[in-house]
């Protein structure tokens, strides 16, 4: 019993790193350009085609296949921020969340017409020899991939907090005007974090869909990403990180114990509660005002 | 639904030339007069998009309420289409209340709940509040799901057909018409009140609305309340119209739905609110006419028009925010060359 429960436990955590990625990527994304990017799981979904196209339909092999997603998420992304959303800075919230949802359907709408409804299977890339830890067994999959997102995660920390675009997206997020007076290419900071967006989303949707493939429908799972970065309070990068990993826990551990059809609930549950007491999230700024 | 209505700022309307409102009266006249007459001659598909079109608007001008004049982004909308739904098909499965009856209920039920779920708008704003009525749509979608001795999980509640003035179909369609005609008379009088000109007044800047004196959280509340008032008579509609409630009728999709016929109708608008309602019901039927008389021989339909409708559904909303934010209204107001700079400025929230 208390072994299954360690089990569970390990499986969660570990699924809950796709909710660390995409997390990250939203909350960058809010940070400097105070945009709450809907379109974040058509984001992991689309970049997760381009890998599926570049990979398999052109054989470019995985590497090189990996790299062009890569990219091409980035400048997916960077499209999206230029032609779509600079045009309307300084609008009301609604509006900018409105566009976002209408991105989300273009995205699916997209990935529907040219690689159709059907599930397509990526090339596998991690191993899938099932790791012990004593008795306790975890899909190699999973394992493999939560290595590989706390390096991409570990990485872009490190990027975000040492390097200089890194300083100035953190400059851009706490005072834009004083950023701006600064000498910082606001719009250049806008670009970068949302390329830096692209290419973490398009990390997390390879890596969930090399479990169970990919569909116009991955983008789903990001509904959870919400609940994710709202627990842990929109501007807070080291909090995604535990919310991202504690939501994974919560869902696995709900799912095996309650039945499937509590998973996408519990989490907004437990945002809801932790809203009314602390509406910033667990770790946010007091950045919104209150009445 | 005469032109003032959409001059949401008392200033606009005194500023306004004097024009005649006679040609506009005329043509909303001869627009109610085709729909009384429509059951006469009308097919059964057309009579049929028209209840469609008048639930959406219902909903859609409630939405508009919420969103568009108070500036409270809801995610949620759709739950309370099915809060209004579910109570309505209970009433009138196990009590056997007539149709007014079951519609008063359905809305006053989506009012109590969206008053509960607007708890969270008065401690958060902007997209804060979203996420928290992204939660109320998880909430309530679970409930209509899990709770199967009261709602039938996921196989819903099949409801008989429904027999109004012993007109049949016909008499529902009255219904529906009258009650689509009253929400937007009443939505558009509410815009004349004291609580509904402190909705915009919270809208533009809540600060200064409170220092005016205006009770801020009872007016969140009470817009939010309003909202999904509208919302529970359109599901109670919608339940008896399609004669089955079930959870899948009331998911994100739809909620979103309702949001994208704001925005493209135009918000703080009620016809906008109905330009958008028309607009986005018959966007998938004129969709699939095209592509059924243009598509090549042999073209897989099925496969292109869900695809195609996301696309055109998204590149809607988005070209209307980025090229007309007043939306369809806009496109209306600039065709009779209309182009006021107060109203402008008015549909830019």
């Amino acid at each position: 019993m208390l072994m299954q429960i360690l089990e569970f436990s390990l499986i969660g955590v570990a699924s809950g790193g796709i909710y660390v990625l995409a997390a990250l990527s939203f909350v960058i994304v809010y940070k400097a350009t105070n945009i709450f990017n809907f379109a974040t799981g058509e984001m992991m979904m689309f970049g997760t085609y381009l890998f599926f196209m570049f990979d398999t339909q052109l054989g470019f092999g995985w590497i090189a296949g990996l790299a062009a997603a890569l990219i091409g998420s980035a400048c997916l992304a960077m499209v999206l921020e230029r032609g779509l959303l600079r045009p309307l800075i300084g609008r009301p919230a609604v509006v900018l969340v409105m566009v976002t949802l209408g991105v989300s359907s273009i995205l699916r709408g997209f990935a529907g017409l040219i690689w159709g409804p059907d599930v397509r299977q990526l090339t596998e890339i991690l191993p899938r020899n099932p790791i012990f830890l004593g008795d306790i067994l975890i899909p190699g999959k999973l394992a493999w991939g939560f290595v590989i997102i706390g390096l991409i995660a570990g990485a872009f920390m490190a990027y975000y907090r040492f390097s200089r675009a890194g300083t100035a997206i953190r400059a851009t997020s706490t005072d834009q005007v004083t950023a701006e007076s600064l000498g910082i290419n606001i719009r250049a900071v806008f670009l970068l974090s949302w390329a830096l967006a692209g290419v973490l989303t398009a990390a997390s949707g390879i890596i969930t869909a090399s479990v169970n493939g990919v569909t116009p429908q991955l983008g789903q799972v990001a509904l959870n990403v919400l609940a994710v970065v709202m627990l842990a309070g929109m501007t807070s990068v080291g909090g995604v990180v535990i919310a991202g990993l504690f939501v994974g826990w919560l869902e696995t551990m709900v799912g095996a114990y309650l039945g499937a059809s509590w998973q996408s609930f519990i989490p907004y549950l437990v945002v809801l509660l932790v809203m009314l007491v602390k509406p910033t999230g667990l770790f946010g700024e007091r950045r919104i005002e209150r009445i | 639904m005469n032109a003032p209505m959409t001059s949401v700022s008392a200033e606009a309307v005194t500023a306004a030339p004097k024009r005649s409102y006679l040609p506009e009266l005329i043509s909303w006249l001869i627009l109610a007069a085709c729909l009384v007459v429509l059951p006469s001659f009308g097919s059964v598909y057309v009579i049929y998009m028209v209840c469609l079109i008048a639930i959406n608007i219902i909903a859609t001008v409630g939405l508009n309420i919420t969103v568009g004049y108070t500036g409270l982004l809801s995610i949620g909308h759709s739950a309370f289409l099915g809060v209004g739904a579910y109570a309505s098909a209970l009433m009138w499965l196990h009590l056997g209340t007539p149709l007014i009856v079951n519609m008063l209920v359905g809305g006053v039920a989506a009012f109590v709940i969206g008053l509960i779920f607007g708890v969270p708008a008065l401690r958060i704003r902007g997209v804060y509040l979203a996420i928290a009525t992204l939660a109320a749509q998880y909430f309530l979608y679970f409930i209509f799901q899990q709770w199967t001795s009261v709602t039938g999980g996921d196989r819903g509640l099949s409801l008989p057909r429904i027999d109004v003035f012993g007109l049949g179909d016909t008499g529902f369609y009255y219904v529906v018409m009258l009650t689509a005609l009253i929400a937007c008379i009443a939505a558009r009088n509410v815009f004349r009140t004291r609580v509904g000109r402190s909705f915009i007044a919270v809208r533009e800047k809540d600060y200064a609305a409170e220092v005016l004196g205006i009770n801020v959280i009872r007016t969140k509340l009470i817009a939010f309340g309003i909202g999904a008032a509208f919302a529970g008579v359109a599901g109670s509609l919608l339940a008896v119209f399609l004669r089955i409630v079930n959870p899948d009728q009331f998911t994100l999709v739809v909620s979103v739905f309702f949001l994208a016929a704001v925005v493209v109708g135009g918000r703080a608008s009620i016809l906008g609110s109905i330009l958008g309602a028309v607009f986005m019901t018959l966007m998938p039927e004129i969709l699939r006419f095209v592509l059924e008389h243009a598509a090549p021989q042999g073209a897989d339909l099925a496969r292109l028009l869900s695809p195609l409708r996301e696309i055109l559904f998204g590149a809607l909303i988005v070209g209307f925010l980025i090229f007309e934010p007043r939306g369809l209204v806009g496109l209306v107001r600039r065709a009779f060359g209309d182009t006021e700079a107060v109203e402008a400025r008015a549909g830019e929230h």
